[in-house]
This record gives C-alpha cells, sequence and structure tokens, in this order.
C-alpha cells in the first residue's frame, strides 16, 4: 500500500514543507510561484477577468480526465468565455486525510500538462488536510486572471435576433463520462469527458470576427441551461434544430437507457457562440480548424420571437420548449 | 441509432400523419395511459402533428403518480426510523407526502439511497448485513417481476435484512375502473407498450368488447406513436373496436409467460388504493403469505400521522383524465417542478411535468 496523506500534511510541520515542496509545487513550478511569498506579485495592464470556481467531481479520475485537468479547465474556459485571455490561476487544494500520495501526484501532474496546454501559470495555492469524511479525497479550488484584448465585449445579454448559434461538437459526454462511473451505475460506456482548455479556440474565433456577441461553455446544466441564460439575459427568442446538434452515438444510447435528455448532461470542453449572421460561416471555418471543435455546427440562430423562450424543432418537424433544467437529473423509474 | 432512429423518420412521421388527417372524418377522443406515453407525444410535439378533432388525453399511468399520500407517508416515516436504510429509485425522492417527502426525510438525516434496479436494493441489503434494507416497491407489471425475482433471491442466498414497502400496482384494473367511472368518453386507447410486453394483450380484450373501445399497443417513438394513433382512427372510422398492436417489436399477444409466473409466484391481488381514483379491487400487489417476512409494512410497527391532501391539487381529475394540467389553478403558479404540489409535477412520467417542460408550443 502506497503513501497516504495526513492530517501531520496540513499542520504547517515539516511534513507539510516536504509535501508542498516534493510533491505539490515541482510539476508547476514558475518564477512567480518559486517566490514562495504569502500572495504572487504580478505586472498586469489592461481590462481583466476575473473568475473562481470549486470543483468537487466524484469519482476524481473519471475516463477522459481527472479533477485536477477539471480545475484547471474549468477556470480557463470561464476566463474565454469573457473574451479574456488566461493568464494566471491560483489553486487550492482541500484533502481528505487519507488520499493516495500517488493519487494526488496524478492530479498534480495532470493539472501541469493541461496549465501547459492552456499556457497559464498557477501563480498561488493553498493546501488543506481534513478529517476522513469531512471531504470526499479531494476538493478543488481555482481563481483565474485573464485580459481582454483589443475591447471585446462578450456577454449573455448581447445576443441579437438574426445571430447564427454555433456549437462547437457533441454534447453531454462529461456528464455521461462521470455518470458512467458513479456507484451503482456500472455502466460501460465508449465516452470520455470532453474535458479541454478552450482558450485557443476563443482565440481563433476572435481573431476570425469582431461580431462574436455571446460565448460559454454549456457545464452543469447543459445547453439547454445556457440557451435559456442567453433567452433571458439578452431578451431574445431561441431557435434551435434537433437534428443539427451534435451527439455521441454512446451519449445518445446512455441517454435512452436511463431517459435523459442530452440537452440537459454537462460538457467541459464545449462552447456555444452567438454569432452575426454575416460571420458565421468564417467563425465556424475557424473552429473546425481546432482539435476540439472540429464537429462544430450552427444549430439554430437568435429570433425576436418567443423573447426569453427556447424553442427547439424536433426531428419530425414539430416545435416544443426546451426549460431550464429542475433539480436533480434523476433517471427514471420505469 | 439503430433501431430508434428508424422509429423517429421525419418522411415516415409526416406520411402517417397525412394519412391520419386523410382518414379522420369525425372527432375522436383517445387517452393514452402510459406516463411514458405522455412525455414521449409531448417531448415530440405529436399534438400539432393530428388534426384538430382528435384529442389525447392523458391517464394514470405514471406509478409514482397514483401512490397515495398514505402510503408516501409510509414511507417517509419508515426512513426516519434509525438504523434501517431506505433503498428507492430516483422518482420517488421529492414526492410530496401529506407534510414532507423524502427528498427532506434525507436531509433530516434518514438514510435514503437512489438505486437504478431491484438489484441494487438487494446488494445494498448484501453489503449492510447488520441493518433492515428497505426497498420502496412502485411499479406497475414492468417493475413487479424485477422485485419478484430479488425476493426470490432473498430467499435462495438467505438475505434476512432485505425487505419491501410494496405499492407495485396493475394497469389494467385501473384502466377498467376509468371506463366503468364514464367520467370521460373515450374512443380509443394507447395502451401501454412494457407493461404490455409484460402481461400480454389479453386484459384489454374486454376493454374493446364492453366498452366498444378500440385498443392498439404502441411503442415509445413518434412513429411509434402516430402509427398507433393511425390504427386506432381506423378502427373508430370503420367503426369497429378490438385490440391491435402497433409495438410488435416489443410486445407479443400473450406477453411475457415467465415474467407473469414469475408474479404468480410471489405475489396475491390484493384491494389498492390509487390517488385519483380511490380503492379499486384486486389491482395491487401483496407478497404471498409465505414470504410475508419481506414485507417491511408487517416488519417495522410505524405510526403514521392523519393524511392531509394538498388544498387545490387536482392531480386526481388529471390523472383520470378530466381536466388536462394547464386547467388546475395551481399549474405552473404555486405547483412547478421546484415545488410542486402534487406528484403529476414531479415524476418523470408525471402529465404536469410533461406539460410544464415541454408545454405551450403543445397547446
Amino acid at each position: 500500500m502506497g503513501e497516504k496523506i495526513l492530517l501531520a500534511h496540513g499542520s504547517g510541520s515539516k511534513l507539510s514543507h516536504d509535501l508542498i515542496s516534493k510533491v505539490l509545487a515541482p510539476p508547476i513550478m514558475n518564477p512567480v510561484l518559486a517566490r514562495m511569498d504569502d500572495s504572487a506579485v504580478l505586472e498586469l495592464s489592461g481590462r481583466l477577468a476575473f473568475t473562481t470556481d470549486s470543483y468537487v467531481v466524484n469519482p476524481v479520475f473519471f475516463p477522459g480526465g481527472d479533477i485536477g485537468r477539471l480545475a484547471v479547465c474549468g477556470t480557463v474556459n470561464d476566463l474565454s468565455m469573457s473574451g479574456a485571455k488566461p493568464i494566471c490561476i491560483s489553486l487550492a487544494l482541500i484533502i481528505e486525510e487519507g488520499l493516495d500520495i500517488d493519487d494526488l501526484q496524478r492530479i498534480m501532474t495532470s493539472v501541469k500538462d493541461t496549465a501547459a496546454e492552456a499556457g497559464v501559470r498557477i501563480v498561488t495555492g493553498d493546501t488543506k488536510v481534513v478529517e476522513r469524511g469531512k471531504a470526499d479525497r479531494l476538493f478543488i479550488n481555482t481563481s483565474g486572471i485573464g485580459l481582454i484584448e483589443g475591447g471585446a465585449d462578450i456577454s449573455g445579454s448581447n445576443a441579437r435576433p438574426g445571430d447564427k448559434l454555433i456549437l462547437s461538437g457533441g454534447i453531454g459526454e462529461h456528464g455521461m463520462a462521470v455518470m458512467s462511473r458513479r456507484e451503482g451505475l456500472r455502466l460501460s460506456l465508449p465516452v470520455t469527458s470532453d474535458c479541454a482548455p478552450l482558450n485557443h479556440l476563443v482565440s481563433s474565433m476572435l481573431s476570425a470576427s469582431k461580431n462574436i456577441h455571446s460565448l460559454r461553455d454549456p457545464t452543469r446544466g447543459g445547453l439547454a441551461a445556457t440557451l435559456n441564460e442567453f433567452a433571458r439575459q439578452s431578451d431574445a427568442g431561441i431557435m434551435i434544430e434537433e437534428d443539427k446538434i451534435p451527439v455521441h452515438d454512446g451519449v445518445r444510447g446512455a441517454c435512452e437507457l436511463l431517459g435523459l435528455d442530452p440537452l440537459y448532461i454537462a460538457n467541459e470542453g464545449k462552447l456555444i457562440a452567438a454569432v452575426a449572421e454575416a460571420d458565421a460561416d468564417k467563425v465556424l471555418e475557424a473552429m473546425q480548424k481546432n482539435k476540439y471543435a472540429r464537429q462544430a455546427a450552427i444549430i439554430g440562430e437568435v429570433t425576436g420571437e418567443h423573447r426569453g423562450r427556447v424553442v427547439m424543432k424536433t426531428g419530425i418537424g414539430s416545435s416544443r420548449i426546451v426549460d431550464m433544467p429542475v433539480g436533480e437529473i434523476l433517471p427514471r423509474i420505469c | 441509432m439503430k433501431f430508434i432512429d428508424e422509429f423517429r423518420d421525419p418522411g415516415l412521421a409526416r406520411r402517417l400523419a397525412d394519412k391520419i388527417a386523410q382518414i379522420s372524418t369525425r372527432p375522436a377522443r383517445l387517452m393514452e395511459f402510459c406516463g411514458g406515453h405522455t412525455v414521449a407525444i409531448m417531448r415530440n410535439g405529436i399534438r400539432q402533428l393530428l388534426p384538430s378533432q382528435i384529442e389525447m388525453l392523458s391517464g394514470p399511468g405514471c406509478p409514482v403518480c397514483v401512490t397515495a399520500n398514505r402510503d408516501i407517508d409510509r414511507a417517509i416515516a419508515l426512513s426516519l426510523s434509525p438504523e434501517a436504510i431506505i433503498t428507492t429509485f430516483g422518482d420517488m425522492l421529492k414526492v410530496p407526502g401529506s407534510y414532507s417527502s423524502l427528498q427532506q426525510a434525507r436531509a433530516a438525516g434518514g438514510d435514503i439511497r437512489i438505486v437504478y434496479s431491484t438489484q441494487d436494493a438487494l446488494q445494498t441489503a448484501r453489503d449492510n448485513p447488520g441493518k433492515p434494507v428497505i426497498f420502496l416497491a412502485v411499479g406497475f407489471e414492468t417493475t413487479t417481476p424485477t422485485v419478484a425475482s430479488a425476493i426470490l433471491q432473498a430467499e435462495r442466498d438467505k438475505i434476512n435484512n432485505f425487505y419491501i414497502l410494496c405499492n407495485l400496482k396493475m394497469t389494467p384494473p385501473a384502466m377498467r375502473a376509468l371506463l366503468e367511472l364514464g367520467e370521460v368518453r373515450l374512443n380509443g386507447i394507447i395502451c401501454p407498450g412494457h407493461v404490455s410486453t409484460i402481461i400480454g394483450t389479453g386484459p384489454y380484450q374486454a376493454y374493446a368488447r364492453d366498452y366498444g373501445v378500440a385498443c392498439v399497443v404502441a411503442g415509445f417513438e413518434p412513429v411509434d406513436i402516430l402509427q398507433a394513433v393511425e390504427m386506432l382512427i381506423k378502427q373508430i372510422e370503420e367503426g369497429t373496436a378490438r385490440v391491435d398492436i402497433a409495438y410488435t417489436r416489443g410486445v407479443r399477444p400473450e406477453g411475457n409467460i415467465r415474467a407473469q409466473e414469475l408474479m404468480r409466484d410471489v405475489f396475491d391481488p390484493i384491494d389498492a388504493c390509487w390517488r385519483g381514483i380511490g380503492d379499486i379491487p384486486r389491482s395491487g400487489f401483496k407478497l404471498k403469505d409465505k414470504y410475508d417476512r419481506y414485507d417491511a409494512a408487517l416488519r417495522f410497527d410505524i405510526e403514521l400521522p392523519p393524511v392531509k391532501e394538498h388544498a387545490g391539487c387536482r392531480c386526481g381529475e388529471i390523472l383520470r383524465g378530466v381536466i388536462r394540467p394547464c386547467d388546475c389553478g395551481l399549474f405552473g403558479k404555486a405547483c412547478n417542478p421546484e415545488n410542486p404540489v402534487g406528484p403529476c409535477m414531479v415524476s418523470s412520467e408525471g402529465s404536469c411535468a410533461a406539460y410544464y417542460q415541454y408545454g405551450v408550443f403543445n397547446g
């Protein structure tokens, strides 16, 4: 049995210092972090975006990723969706006593790889250890700062009638990958999480067009929640077409089996954009060149009708409302 | 996806809708009994494809919705007994009983776990030998054989801490009760798909014969449902009433004999109380005497508070097809999926939840 995290690892003692200097810091080291002072000191100027998010995914390792990759991607993506270029992030760990140090090392390697891929530095951090049962293996919080260049004004309230809605790829993959590993549901699915940093994708989109009005990554609540947010914030109607929305066969199959709708299942590496009609094809083309958006597609448009509502044309030619998700997503009874 | 896409084919759906419009010359009132059908009809906007003289009503075919308040109260009371572990399908969690819900009981400390099958419930019992593990058995003939099988396994493997709180119900007596009440004059019934997979079409013959109601068993995809409607309208236009199967890939006239035997081996029929309909003779399942040691209601002596119905809630009339969800004064206002007043707004197969989620554009 490998070495495990003890309460003493969080006590500020030599053990804590060893954990930081041997396990946590080396993979993510950079000159700002290396000062090991109480705060990171940064030289920045311009319009800044600032965001924070906590990660409590269960299980911490899932097909296609782990909590470390998720924690970096989530914050990088939140910054990117404001049109900001992510510059640096913080990393705070709350560790449950008993976690395998090998697992922690794997997660830190994943943090390192993902941060390198996104081109962000981790400039400050914190570690706490809590008694067994007071956390579930590992919780992570990341905050991030990004720089908004070129006067970009991207917001969920900026979608306008006529805008095309572009989705970067298949929906529901993260949610189904995680759900398949949950206790009690032993599903073996050919689905892996789509967890990915989208900053390079966004950067190529912003280079292709100055007329990207809204951007968001549809995480919890899925595409349905994000489109409803656009509709409400922008006081516009949204019309999407069921047939145009890419869904991996494995996700579709699992959703059929469990009585779930992929529109409501979480993503961690997808974005939806509202783009002025004239620029839509240009943006779509730029997106499809990025490895995380090969399947990007125009799935619908913003309209002046049914304001505040999302309506979907079904495969058989009727239409229906796509409402906000409600409560926990529970499997059906029969 | 094979075996699904064929039944969502837009061209085929359109042709069926056209055919229905062509042959339909008079008003027809159809009821889908099954909650799964209600959801499929709303989700796919099937009503928009039908001529206005064809009226579609939703029936009492959601097992969570028809569970009486007293039975939900009993489940909640059991969940608060120390030591006991309650296992349940997720849909039951938010259903309001007289005073609270299982969700609230869980927050108050009840050990309530969501399972995806009766096998998971049985496994929970194996994993917790020192504690009673109670499975909330709610469902129709689709669920009942799996519960019967779990009881037989518990017997064989000598799992003596496994119990069920049995609220399993039979569909045919409820269909007959609705027809007998005569509040809504039906011309045709879309018979449940998965229930019929188990029980076959035998029980429906009497409805066609005694009440002159056309019956067609349907699957759950848009093309399945449109085909069933087309077959029903054809019967109605011809002035005949018989039982047909549109869902031939899932249902045989004789049903699943092995599953029927399992149900008969483990359960006896018993009178059961249905929300909105009341007591229906021999419409529920009760463990046979030789298995009554698995009956949580017998094993645990619990006191129940007096039953309280929710003022203004019209789930009962909705379940009987007398009114539509939007006719209820609470619908979408005091009662919504976040704060459900009645069970029809909670269950994923409840009419109110389906109308709320997919409504408006479906009229």
